[in-house]
């Protein structure tokens, strides 16, 4: 996958998760809590989501990495490079 | 010391709000009912397959965000559009209510069954590991979800919780709303049942595996009590909260008032887990009678609990005749055979449908009733046509459940 294709699927998660927010001013290097009304149960959807889609597992201490679009896909990217986008 | 609700402070219901199989609103309901219109269609559920359910069709984005109804349960968005239903009806200037005064009592026959399914379901396609168990599971199905979805919701910070009361939990909740008003914990209750049982397949298979299914080739016709050819019990969803109010602070602000609750009893069979007890249905009834200070032939409508089970119905039409046999006044229906069983909000959604009698003065009939069960007969049950009343002043609910729980609530025409 590349770091578009990455985002694609957060973005696609972040829709399910958030559907009454308008995504598509969404600032990647902005903070998604200033932009979006996500709380602690929301982010534990975002990491749960990406294990069930990728099988890939965020430990509990990396979770401050899914702060923002930017260092989510950036946290993301070598753990999910060699995977198929589904 | 409370012992009846006209020693201590009386209490009315002032606002509903509803959602029922054949209707949203208490009007759209009553039209159904005088109408014939039934609320039960074909239905499909994992493993049970093709089936029957009454299904209601709110809607659910009218009082909620999107977000908020993927967060919470089907039972909690049917409690948050009934009780924000019935807050407006009751016309309640709810910006200047003191929210730590409201209760929120909310029956339910079963809660936590749907999530709990859905997540084993779903946890199969992981092969069973647990990282992949939602951490909603537990805030969804808590057994005081639905009411607290409402609080949250509607921003109360008075008391809720659910009343976990089988197919009596309607009129339980409706019980303990004027109860908490009665001993000053709130200033406004709302207070009724929920159902979302037609969301978890486990309901319909036990009732299967009982022999308690209902099966008709017309769905319409699948939910009949007391006819010969019943063969069982139409799951259905369904919501209904009353705004409930002392009968002073109502008078004060000038409320409209559906009816006062003027008896009440709840009761136990204590004999089987699924087999209802007549004598302690008799003893049910006759005990709100009691407490309202009443006499048998001073009923109007009794709107009965029969769901269309072989035993069940014949047992209450029992417990009906011993109190009622001798009333010419009383006539008797059934709303069950509409929507089908409303589970926890049954109760309460069954004594809506009556409620508008006191103004009409019609009783709406039992429908799907061709060939009545001999040992279903009563003296003044209302079959197949609206039966025209000269006025209504009492309307008595009966509403039951397993493990032998019963419930009656007397309301009276203000």
């Amino acid at each position: 996958m590349t770091n578009a294709e990455i985002r694609d699927v957060i973005l696609n998660i972040l829709e399910g998760i958030t559907p009454d927010d308008d995504l598509t001013t969404l600032k990647d290097d902005a903070p998604f809590r200033e932009q979006l009304e996500l709380d602690s149960m929301d982010f534990l959807d975002i990491v749960m989501e990406i294990r069930k889609r990728y099988r890939v597992q965020v430990p509990e201490e990396d979770y401050e990495q899914l702060a923002s679009m930017a260092s989510t896909v950036a946290y993301l990217e070598p753990m999910m490079k060699d995977l198929e986008k589904v | 010391m409370i012992s009846t609700a006209r020693e201590v402070e009386r209490i009315v219901i002032t606002g509903i709000g509803l959602t029922s199989p054949n209707g949203n609103t208490l009007r759209e309901y009553r039209e159904a009912l005088l109408a014939g219109r039934s609320g039960v269609s074909d239905y499909e559920i994992r493993y049970v397959g093709k089936t029957l359910a009454g299904v209601c069709d709110y809607d659910a984005l009218k009082y909620q965000k999107r977000k908020e109804v993927r967060r919470g349960t089907r039972a909690g968005s049917v409690g948050i559009y009934c009780a924000h239903e019935a807050i407006a009806d009751a016309g309640i200037d709810w910006e200047n209510v003191d929210r730590g005064q409201v209760g929120v009592y909310i029956g339910v026959t079963e809660h936590g069954n749907v999530e709990t399914e859905n997540e084993v379901y779903s946890l199969k396609g992981y092969d069973y590991d647990i990282s992949f168990w939602s951490h909603h599971h537990n805030p969804r199905t808590v057994a005081n979800n639905p009411a607290g979805e409402i609080t949250l919701s509607l921003g109360i910070t008075g008391p809720h919780y659910c009343i976990g009361a089988a197919c009596a939990a309607g009129n339980a909740g409706v019980i303990q709303g004027a109860q908490m008003l009665q001993l000053g914990e709130c200033d406004l209750a709302l207070a009724g049942g929920v159902s979302e049982s037609i969301h978890t397949f486990g309901i319909f298979a036990s009732f299967k595996s009982q022999g308690a299914l209902a099966t008709h080739d017309d769905p319409s016709r699948a939910s009949r009590p007391f006819d010969t050819d019943r063969n069982g019990i139409v799951v259905a969803e369904g919501g209904c909260i009353y705004t409930m109010e002392r009968l002073s602070d109502a008078k004060a602000r000038g409320a409209k008032i559906y009816g006062e609750l003027v008896g009440h009893a709840m009761n136990s069979d204590a004999t089987d887990f699924v087999l209802p007890n007549p004598d302690r249905q008799e003893q049910c009834v006759r005990k709100a009678l009691g407490r309202a200070g009443l006499a048998p032939e001073q009923i109007d409508i009794v709107s009965t609990h029969a769901t269309g089970t072989g035993l069940g119905d014949i047992q209450e039409c029992e417990a009906l005749r011993r109190v009622f046999g001798g009333s010419q006044r009383t006539r008797i229906n059934n709303t069950k055979s509409y929507i089908g069983h409303a589970m926890g909000a049954a109760g309460v959604l069954e004594l809506s449908g009556n409620l508008p009698a006191f103004e009409d003065g019609v009783c709406h009939p039992t429908i799907n009733v061709d060939r009545l069960d001999p040992e279903c007969e009563l003296p003044g049950l209302v079959i197949g046509e609206p039966r025209e009343m000269k006025k209504v002043e009492y309307i008595l609910n009966n509403s039951f459940g397993m493990l032998g729980i019963n419930s009656v609530v007397i309301i009276k025409r203000v």
